[in-house]
């Protein structure tokens, strides 16, 4: 059963997990935009990844489970390039990025959002949006049409535009960051907690962002702790725990499987 | 709405300058040293602002900012040298057709030897702390000893432009030229900065690195690329820096950039690492305290500085404008 889903989300997940064959791998690769192999991670004396595999199918949504500490949010710097593998092979659309630098792989059209936002506090909602523009030499260049969207999606944004970001409350400012992300066309979004301390109504925004972006052909690749969130969201789901990623599948078959999400998190969706 | 300015450091200028009057007595006197104060300050503050914004991006303590400041002084004396007709002008005009392309060539030879300083010195240290000290100190007892084999060990005379001599009287109080000058070309530094800074995508680039450099790399920017135009930029402006107090001392010795790498800390500090406002507040206050107390306590003049800095830091710990998080 999972083996037939896999094959048909288009998600591997590594050696170490018995529930992926070398067949079903190889053809969910070929789908894949984000591959990481065996991927390895040390922050000062600490092992943190511990051989990471993972595929992000291309035009879809995969949600990046796991308790506190299982290596998350390290496999998300380790992709951009902000803490480096010691060993194994990252690759983007086919490309090597592993020894690439942070800059370099936001290039390939990767956007960032990490844990704690980002968020430039002294500089205002749209100094922040203009800096994820990176053709756009003041706020008129930027693309007006795409503002407009990210304004009916975030109304907040619109509204605080000449604010100064840090004066925003923690749901405001995760909103911008979302929305500094989506400020251009990206192939790949990589966001950290999207839904971390956001009120219901703003995450149902979120919600029909994500599904705006995945309709128009985008990959998103998300961190997320609130399992409703990602039962909404996820087409794919891949479970980390020390380090490793220990399962991987549909988040429908995962969601079906109460046995699985509580040995997996040691809870039920 | 932009954030709304924060004006209490503002009013400490004008605070200082208020409080000592009774002190001082002569309302000439007090604008005299009120006047040779601010001149000081915007000359520290034009070398200042670059090394502030090197730590304030980067993290890097730059102990051999110094250097510059006596590159630029050293050169200006070759320049305004071979100018003589023109410095020994009455015309100001022509004074200052010698001392623009003085002010271009030390900064352009500042500037240059910045871009090396930083390839060869301090981009095998970032991130360490301990060894950018060590390791920049050594850099400026280097570049010392090299104006040495180049200009000599002596002290070497950078007299005024002679239309910059003297002083305009108001009232029984008299303003030298020169430190008028100083100050127009302060503003104009800091004008530009401002503008640069706040107008332009480099300028956002840089308030933005400041605050988090890793969100700017994660956002498709190379911190290291504007880090290095931002250390050229400081080290031409040290040179300029370096001209200016040149001529405010009308002579220049080797060890001139040492003798004011302390001033350079405590304004910075003063300002708040990263803030380029923070840093002509600090730069105004210290060149105000060290003509004030030059002229009530003189022995005291030195220490003043750093007393007035404790005081800024029980009151504001991080300065008085603090932008980066370190």
């Amino acid at each position: 059963m999972s083996m037939v889903l896999m094959t048909a989300t288009g998600l591997s997940v590594g050696a170490s997990s018995p529930l992926v064959g070398r067949e079903a791998r190889a053809a969910a690769s070929a789908g894949a935009l984000l591959e990481l192999k065996g991927v390895h991670t040390h922050i000062g004396a600490y092992h943190i990844l511990h051989g990471v595999d993972l595929t992000v199918p291309k035009g879809q949504l995969t949600m990046l489970l796991g308790r506190n500490g299982a290596g998350k949010t390290t496999t998300l710097r380790t992709i951009m390039g902000l803490w480096q593998a010691s060993q194994g092979q990252i690759a983007f659309d086919g490309r090597d990025i592993t020894r690439m630098h942070t800059p370099q792989i936001a290039h390939l059209n990767i956007a960032y959002v990490p844990e704690n936002m980002g968020i430039f506090a002294d500089l205002t909602v749209k100094e922040n949006m203009l800096l994820a523009a990176r053709k756009a030499g003041n706020a008129a260049q930027m693309d007006q049409a795409r503002l407009q969207w990210i304004f009916r999606l975030f109304p907040a944004v619109e509204k605080f535009w000449n604010h100064p970001a840090g004066k925003l409350s923690g749901g405001q400012k995760q909103m911008v960051a979302v929305a500094r992300a989506m400020a251009e066309p990206r192939d790949l979004l990589i966001i950290d907690e999207p839904s971390k301390g956001l009120a219901p109504a703003i995450i149902h925004n979120m919600i029909e962002a994500f599904d705006q972006l995945k309709q128009s052909g985008v990959t998103l690749l998300l961190v997320e702790q609130n399992i409703h969130f990602a039962q909404r969201l996820g087409d794919t789901v891949a479970v980390m725990d020390n380090g490793r990623v220990v399962h991987a599948g549909s988040m429908a078959a995962l969601a079906e499987d109460e046995a699985l999400q509580r040995k997996l998190l040691g809870l039920s969706l | 709405m932009n954030r709304p300015l924060d004006w209490k450091p503002l009013v400490l200028v004008p605070l200082l300058a208020l409080l000592v009057l009774p002190f001082i007595g002569s309302p000439s006197t007090w604008l005299t040293l009120t006047v040779a104060g601010l001149a000081m300050g915007m000359i520290i503050f034009i070398i200042a602002s670059g090394l502030t914004l090197v730590f304030g991006l980067m993290d890097v303590l730059n102990f051999g900012h110094g250097v510059f400041i006596a590159l630029g002084a050293f050169v200006a004396t070759g320049v305004l040298g071979a100018m003589g007709n023109w410095t020994g002008s009455a015309e100001l005009w022509r004074n200052l057709a010698a001392v623009l392309p003085a002010m271009l060539v030390a900064m352009a030879v500042a500037g240059a030897v910045g871009l090396a300083f930083e390839r060869f010195i301090v981009r095998p240290v970032y991130g360490q702390h301990l060894k950018q000290i060590l390791i920049t100190m050594g850099g400026m007892i280097i570049g010392e000893e090299l104006i040495k084999v180049i200009w000599g060990p002596a002290q070497i005379p950078l007299p005024l432009p002679q239309g910059m001599r003297g002083s305009w009287l108001l009232g029984d109080a008299a303003v030298e030229k020169y430190r008028v000058v100083a100050v127009l070309v302060g503003l104009m530094v800091f004008a530009l900065l401002a503008w640069t800074l706040s107008r332009t995508k480099v300028g956002l680039l840089i308030r933005a690195g400041v605050q988090d450099r890793e969100m700017v790399e994660a956002l498709g920017y190379r911190i290291r690329r504007l880090f290095v135009g931002v250390f050229v930029a400081g080290s031409a402006l040290a040179g300029l820096g370096g001209v200016m107090w040149g001529l405010y001392q009308q002579s220049v010795v080797p060890q001139m950039g040492a003798q004011v790498n302390v001033l350079i800390f405590i304004v910075i500090i003063i300002g708040g690492l990263g803030s380029t406002g923070g840093a002509l507040i600090g730069a105004l206050l210290v060149g105000l305290m060290a003509n004030y107390t030059g002229f009530l306590v003189p022995k005291v003049a030195l220490f003043s500085n750093i007393a007035l800095m404790v005081v800024i830091l029980l009151w504001r710990p991080q300065g008085v404008y603090p932008v980066a998080n370190r």
